[in-house]
């Protein structure tokens, strides 16, 4: 009998324990990401993350101006970075690590600011076109960076690309992605005020500038003019009157900002996940190589910039000391020491160089604070100067426009410029390139404006690497552009496969 | 019909009643110390009285039937069957037997004599385990069981190895399923090898009944416990000794470094940096500032015993252990406290019960690849004294001896396991059973990192420099539990069919949480305080997102094993896994197992065979499934990293982490095995072979994705896929050999031998390949799997030779311009006339084409001697411990470079210039094969009259040397290196290679 009650015992335990099977039905205690979107807050939190990618631009910007004949590659050695290098010889090929990162974290930032959109009718809340109006900015923006480098890139509206989809979404030509970046620009310029509720986030400032910018592009000069003038006429935007003051950190989101990228030192990070770096790693990789002295911290030495940038430079034109900084006429003042890498050209990316000053978070080098200044008014001037003339819409208002850059370039009115029709183009042209050295600009501006294989080839003789004593051991050689080709960058190999090889390689690569 | 049955049920109490019964008494000994054996069994033959024999080894039966026959029988021990035909009192020694066939081998939810045995089980014995005298039990297993490979991730004491049973048939996750006493653990480092009785290991299909994570094979450790009536024994274990490198990689010396440098210098017509390179001499010999030799030392106690119904036993031990490298700076210390108790409440209702309680303590250097210890003493210039700076090396080279001074990692673990059963028998031929077992565990960790400038003229300016300390601190916890219900249904039919059905349900949970905060600021700079509270802007690392986690399993099981006169054997098992891993759709899988056996030698054509002993045929087939993937990878989930600046304070967004794939379900492995097990000429030789093939598909993957979805977004990573069909295929063959020759000498020789064949066979992953590991920086990832390879190969440039002169080149296919005389010479493999990405191919893999292992104990008199020696051949390895920067240190075989025509068609000029020569090649891919010896071990034991004197039962002292020598040609430190992944293995980053350790130690028992 006692047994018996134990028998019992025993089977009743064992239908205890035999669970049902939703047993194994267990939730994350993180959200599910199709359940999200009930609150403002979560489209604030969403549009805080897509915000995130820009940081990782640091590396467009940096390659750009590479890609360009303002810098060369510099670094370690010749082998250091071999993606960097390769770019700046434009001997690039579809391997390319750094291209591939471009375009992987800009499709991060696409797919993060469409998954907000996707969501958009969800909740309804007052002020949501003001979310929305960011989301969509961000948006054009990744895509405006992925078709600058690609060209004719895969597109996606208003929907994530998940996985599965890589294998049937199409390339998509540039010009039907310029429609949708303008159309996300103009409704972000309609529903963003100029004053931003916090520092750092887009404003209809910069909504207007990146559509002035994409017109451009397109050579659509007309809408471009159009909506820079307004932007200048109605925006609370100004130069700042000490050039030299514009890219130190205590200058930050400063009157000229139109759009500026936010850093910040706060967080450590790593070369495991550099875009997970709260900081500009263009930064450290641009900093002076084994340096020892007052004001600057040591970097790695990339992004040197040629001495054929440095002859762009007028006599009296004050920029020169704020955007180049002559490593030896430095030492010789200073006593600083300093080591040299490879291509060391005697001369440093000034505007984008490590600092003392910042917290240095380990690993100092890629949580440097200083942000980017990704669109200033400077920059906009001298794209409405360009619209206006090539145009053939003002070259009253062009020159204007450009003198005012010029004015405070030299603190007078004596260097204006009074040229008009190409003269005036080309003198417009040489503005942008001294005003905007080492902001990241130029290569694009050269291939979108037919003078990428002029100007890029035009270097014989000029790019000069010297030793540590400043002076010249050898020229770096020369360069070819191949038109046809070199305009865009490959799609990295890799890529058109992991997608199931459905995208054509572009032309040459 | 009750009737009937109580009619049968006195006829047959008659005829007991009716029959002549006498009282049978008798003593059992052991045959060779003649000590009287306590709880031994002796039952009645085919019924289920018995008694069992007390502390004196006497028993006493009544009503023993004249001519019936008593069946003795003692774990370990030889059973005997002794009829009864008068009242004489009886005598009985038992010879002990641990490699018998009626050994009993734990077979998950139950035993079964080896005999019986269906599938491919090997046995490690606990002298094995002794002899070899592991700091961790894998090591233990190295070697010793064909089919079983252990890779050592690193010698650094307290480093986990990999274990891989059969190849590598998964690409996530292919560890084994490893069971203490019936108890999941994840992590060996906490078991005190001391403990161990037995390790079972289970490499084929019939591994199933164990289900879900058994895919890989099933390791089963025993650990050792009391007897019923045994007096209280102590054993105490001790060893002590000392640890050093096996090798220091031959590098140049400051003089030979100066010319190679200038000529690298001058290569690029560049300044020499060492103009005046006469009279540098030795330099600084890096390698010999780090290595050091350690200590090692251990002590264990086990106190174990039982009395009329109840066993028990004890165990403590403590384990303290220094590094070949920065000696306490990478200690690992464990204590380890264990219990173990079963009681017989009654006849048939019976709980055991055990808890084990671990704590270790290691100390970590930084290890592997850029950054650690050995790769900077590889890389330093000799040039340096001892305490200067890594001026001119790049950034990342940096005083290794500087280095460890300012390095403070400490793990600390402790864990508690513990688990009860119950047993209960009821209507005779039913077992009911219950078992629930858990893990608790906290780890915690922290690090400093105190301001420290490596070197060159700025402040921050190598990478690993630090401005501001900081300290890091995680505390993590892990629980699990398993719940095990099932009933067991036994019974013999006419003496001939024996049926066995077990039904039972598994229940798993683990869950916990990651917790881990970061503060920087300490003052003083000082380790002492350095603690979160006196950190200035401590920031949470997980950036407040929930990281708990909670995984679980539900499992349904059946099994039938049937056999006839106990010579044909069958088994089969079904199990319905659910697992939190996969999707609504894909939760549940049913994989079913099945295997046979013949034993010819019980046939009357072989019974009399005095060649043939014993002689099985056995198969098994399978299907096993394995969920060995992260936690909700089905659904997105956010969990990812979304941060911005406003108004210059960091906010924190929400994002989706990793990308989701609703379609995965459960990899499947199907397993086939055949094989015979031999004995021959008394026992004393003994052979197994086995064919093996394990075909796994929807292999669970985790490749490369396209950037398209978002892969490459902070805190994201590829989707998991189920991709394409791995194979394993080989053989396995082991042959045992003991005989004792004259009273005082005994031989036993052992030796396997294991082949094995992997190969991809398809992939499904667009684009058709998987990639891993790392080569040099900013190099594609060198490993692949691809269909039609093996996994993991290497892809590289093929290389023939160097270039002489620039003729050669003008007529060569040539990658880029960067090509000078004196370099790499690539292979245009398709002949289109320029070397690009469509010429590399397979230039190596990573996995043995055999291992082997052979194990010689011999034993003269007092004297007991053993040798373990291990194999591995055709494996390739890639040297990837050179960082190839202009100021470097070199290996002496770049002083056979190429330096002008004819000098050298196999090494390299050296150059401060662009070259192509650093870019992944077979340059970089070496032969890996190795023969190690493993253990030698000379022991002396007391007689056992003395010891009886000292009041001892045993005392043996002993000296030891493991991994003594390695016969390789690698040029790196250890053949062994690797981080163990499946796609990326083999590649030595700089490994911290296995220390040889001599010890002297004792085993005393009382």
């Amino acid at each position: 009998m006692k047994n018996l009650k134990i028998t019992f015992v025993f089977i009743a335990f064992i239908v205890m324990a035999s669970c049902s099977d939703d047993f194994v039905d267990v939730k994350s205690n993180n959200e599910n990401s199709e359940d999200y979107f009930n609150s403002e807050e979560d489209y604030q939190q969403a549009l805080i993350a897509a915000y995130d990618l820009l940081q990782s631009t640091y590396l467009n910007v940096m390659m750009g101006e590479i890609a360009s004949d303002n810098t060369l590659a510099g670094g370690g050695d010749a082998n250091d970075v071999a993606g960097i290098q390769q770019v700046d010889d434009m001997i690039h090929t579809q391997i390319n690590e750094q291209l591939r990162n471009i375009w992987q974290w800009m499709y991060a930032g696409v797919n993060r600011a469409n998954y907000i959109l996707e969501f958009q009718d969800k909740t309804d809340f007052e002020g949501k076109e003001k979310i929305l109006a960011q989301a969509k900015f961000l948006r054009a923006y990744y895509y405006f960076e992925l078709v600058k480098w690609f060209g004719d890139v895969p597109f996606a509206v208003d929907t994530r690309i998940q996985f599965g989809d890589q294998f049937s979404i199409e390339k998509t030509p540039k010009e039907e992605v310029y429609a949708q970046m303008e159309e996300d620009l103009i409704y972000a310029s309609d529903n963003l005020t100029y004053i931003p509720e916090q520092v750092g986030r887009i404003t209809k400032g910069s909504a207007q500038a990146l559509l002035g910018k994409i017109y451009l592009y397109q050579d659509k000069f007309d809408l471009a003019g159009a909506v820079l003038e307004n932007l200048i006429d109605n925006g609370p935007h100004d130069l700042v009157v000490d050039y030299s003051t514009i890219f130190e950190n205590d200058n930050e989101n400063n009157i000229e900002s139109v759009f500026e990228v936010q850093y910040t030192d706060q967080e450590g990070a790593s070369f495991d996940c550099l875009q997970c770096s709260e900081g500009n790693i263009a930064v450290g990789f641009n900093g002076i190589r084994n340096y020892d002295g007052p004001l600057f911290e040591s970097g790695f030495s990339f992004n040197v910039p040629t001495q054929e940038v440095v002859d762009e430079f007028e006599e009296g034109d004050n920029r020169f000391e704020t955007a180049i900084l002559d490593i030896n006429a430095w030492a010789a003042e200073t006593g600083a020491t300093f080591g040299t890498g490879h291509e060391h050209t005697g001369y440093y990316n000034r505007k984008y160089i490590s600092r003392q000053g910042d917290a240095n978070t380990g690993d100092a080098n890629l949580t440097n604070p200083n942000n980017y200044r990704a669109i200033r008014f400077a920059d906009v001037l001298l794209m409405a100067a360009e619209a206006l003339n090539r145009g053939g819409i003002s070259d009253d208002r062009a020159q204007m426009y450009l003198n005012r850059v010029r004015e405070r370039a030299f603190g007078d009115s004596d260097h204006n410029v009074l040229a008009s029709g190409t003269a005036l183009t080309n003198a417009i042209y040489h503005e942008r390139r001294v005003e905007l050295v080492g902001e990241g600009h130029r290569f694009f501006d050269l291939v979108r404006t037919g003078r990428a294989k002029t100007e890029i080839e035009n270097n014989n003789g000029i790019d000069v690497i010297r030793n540590a004593e400043g002076d010249i051991i050898s020229v770096h050689d020369d360069r070819i552009f191949q038109e046809g080709k070199n305009e865009v960058f490959p799609i990295p190999l890799i890529e058109i496969q992991l997608a199931g090889n459905q995208w054509e390689q572009n032309p040459e690569y | 019909m009750n009737k009937n049955f109580l009619t049968l049920f006195i006829l047959i109490f008659s005829v007991t009643l009716f029959a002549q019964n006498i009282r049978v008494e008798g003593t059992i000994t052991e045959a060779t110390t003649d000590q009287p054996l306590p709880g031994v069994n002796v039952i009645l033959k085919g019924t289920s009285t018995g008694t069992s024999t007390d502390f004196d080894g006497k028993f006493t039966l009544d009503n023993v039937p004249l001519n019936s026959v008593l069946v003795i029988s003692y774990l370990g021990f030889q059973t005997q069957e002794i009829t009864i035909t008068n009242n004489q009192p009886l005598a009985i020694t038992l010879q002990e037997d641990s490699e018998s066939l009626n050994e009993i081998v734990v077979i998950g939810y139950g035993t079964q004599r080896k005999k019986e045995i269906t599938g491919a089980v090997s046995v490690v014995a606990s002298e094995t385990i002794e002899n070899l005298k592991p700091t961790r039990i894998e090591q233990a297993l190295q070697g010793q069981v064909a089919g079983v490979n252990i890779i050592s991730n690193s010698g650094s004491p307290g480093a986990a190895s990999t274990i891989n049973i059969r190849g590598i048939s998964t690409n996530g996750d292919s560890r084994p399923l490893i069971l203490v006493d019936g108890t999941v653990i994840e992590d060996l480092s906490v078991i005190n090898p001391n403990d161990i009785e037995t390790v079972n290991v289970l490499k084929d299909a019939t591994a199933g009944i164990y289900g879900v994570r058994a895919a890989n094979g099933v390791i089963l450790i025993t650990t050792k416990s009391g007897r019923k009536n045994m007096p209280l024994t102590i054993e105490l274990n001790m060893y002590g000794g000392v640890q050093e490198t096996t090798r220091k990689i031959p590098l140049l010396n400051a003089s030979e470094y100066a010319l190679l440098i200038n000529e690298s210098y001058a290569a690029n017509g560049e300044n020499l940096p060492f103009p005046n390179a006469s009279g540098l001499g030795q330099g600084t010999n890096w390698q010999d500032e780090v290595f050091e030799t350690a200590p090692i030392f251990n002590t264990a106690i086990t106190l174990k015993g039982g009395g009329e119904k109840s066993t028990y036993a004890y165990g403590t031990s403590f384990l303290t252990q220094d590094g070949i490298v920065g000696g306490n700076k990478s200690n690992f210390t464990r204590l380890t406290k264990r219990l173990s108790y079963s009681l017989d409440f009654l006849e048939n209702f019976k709980v055991n019960a055990g808890i084990t309680w671990t704590h270790t303590v290691r100390r970590t250097l930084p290890e592997t690849g850029i950054g650690s210890v050995l790769f900077n003493a590889i890389n330093m210039a000799p040039t340096i004294p001892s305490n200067g700076t890594a001026n001119d090396l790049g950034f990342e080279v940096v005083n290794p001896i500087k280095q460890i001074n300012n390095t403070f990692n400490r793990g600390l673990v402790d864990k508690i396991n513990g688990n009860i059963g119950l047993s209960y028998n009821f209507f005779k031929n039913f077992t009911a059973e219950a078992r629930y077992q858990f893990n608790y565990s906290q780890v915690k960790g922290k690090s400093f990192s105190p301001i420290i400038d490596y070197g060159n003229q700025g402040t921050v300016d190598k990478v690993f420099d630090v401005e501001r300390n900081r300290v890091a601190v995680n505390n993590d916890f892990f629980r699990d539990y398993t719940f095990d219900a099932f009933i067991k249904y036994e019974n013999n039919f006419n003496e001939v069919h024996n049926l066995n059905v077990l039904l039972g349900t598994s229940v798993f949970k683990t869950s916990g949480s990651f917790n881990a905060f970061a503060g920087f600021d300490i003052p003083n700079n000082n380790i002492g305080n350095a603690s979160l509270e006196n950190a200035t802007d401590v920031e949470n690392l997980n950036d407040d997102r929930d990281t708990s986690f909670d995984a679980r399993l539900l499992s349904y099981f059946a099994r039938v094993q049937y056999d006839y006169k106990g010579k044909y054997l069958l088994s089969a098992v079904i199990r319905r896994d659910g697992s939190t891993k996969f999707g609504p759709e894909n939760k549940f899988g049913y994989f079913p197992s099945g295997s046979i056996g013949w034993i010819a030698s019980d046939e009357s054509f072989l019974e009399d065979n005095s060649f043939i002993n014993f002689l099985k045929f056995r198969a098994s087939y399978g299907i096993l499934g394995n969920d060995r993937i992260g936690d909700y990878r089905y659904v997105s989930v956010l969990d990812g990293e979304g941060a911005y600046v406003f108004d210059d304070i960091l906010y924190n967004g929400t994002a989706a982490g990793g990308v989701s794939n609703p379609e995965i379900k459960w990899e499947k492995q199907k397993t086939l095995d055949v094989g015979i097990d031999m004995r021959f000429w008394d026992n004393k030789l003994d052979v197994t072979v086995d064919y093996f093939n394990k075909k796994t598909e929807d292999l669970l993957v985790s490749p490369p994705a396209s950037g398209v979805i978002g892969v490459g977004a902070p805190g994201s990573s590829p989707p998991i896929i189920n991709a394409g069909v791995v194979e394993n295929k080989g053989l396995e063959f082991a042959i045992g050999y003991s005989e004792q020759l004259g009273e005082n000498f005994k031989l036993n020789l052992k030796y396997n031998v294991t082949t094995l064949d992997n190969n991809v066979v398809s992939v499904s992953q667009e684009g058709g390949f998987v990639t891993g590991g790392a080569f040099g920086i900013g190099q594609d990832p060198p490993a692949r799997m691809e269909a039609g390879q093996p996994i993991g190969y290497f892809r590289g440039f093929k290389t023939n030779g160097i270039f002489q002169n620039q003729a050669q080149i003008d007529n060569s296919a040539i990658l880029n311009n960067n090509t000078q005389p004196g370099d790499l010479i690539f292979v245009d493999l398709n002949g289109d006339g320029v070397i690009d990405e469509e010429d590399k191919t397979n230039i190596g893999d990573p996995i043995p084409d055999a291992t082997m292992g052979l194990n010689l104990t011999l034993d003269y008199k007092n004297f007991d001697f053993g040798a373990y020696a291990f194999a591995s051949i055709g494996n390739d390895i890639v040297r990837n411990y050179e960082r190839n920067l202009p100021n470097t240190n070199r290996s002496v075989y770049y002083l056979d470079r190429w330096t002008g025509e004819g000098s050298s068609n196999s090494f390299p000029r050296v150059t401060t210039g662009a070259t192509n020569n650093t870019l992944f090649s077979d340059f970089y891919v070496e032969d890996g094969s190795f023969v190690r010896l493993q253990n030698v071990q000379l022991g002396y034991s007391i007689s056992s009259d003395t010891a009886e004197k000292w009041g001892l039962n045993k005392l043996r002292l002993y000296v030891s040397a493991s991994n003594l020598f390695t016969l390789t040609e690698y040029s790196g430190y250890d053949p062994t290196a690797s981080t163990g992944e499946p796609i990326g293995g083999g590649i030595d980053y700089g490994f911290y290679p296995n220390p040889r350790t001599y010890l002297i130690g004792m085993n005393l028992n009382f």
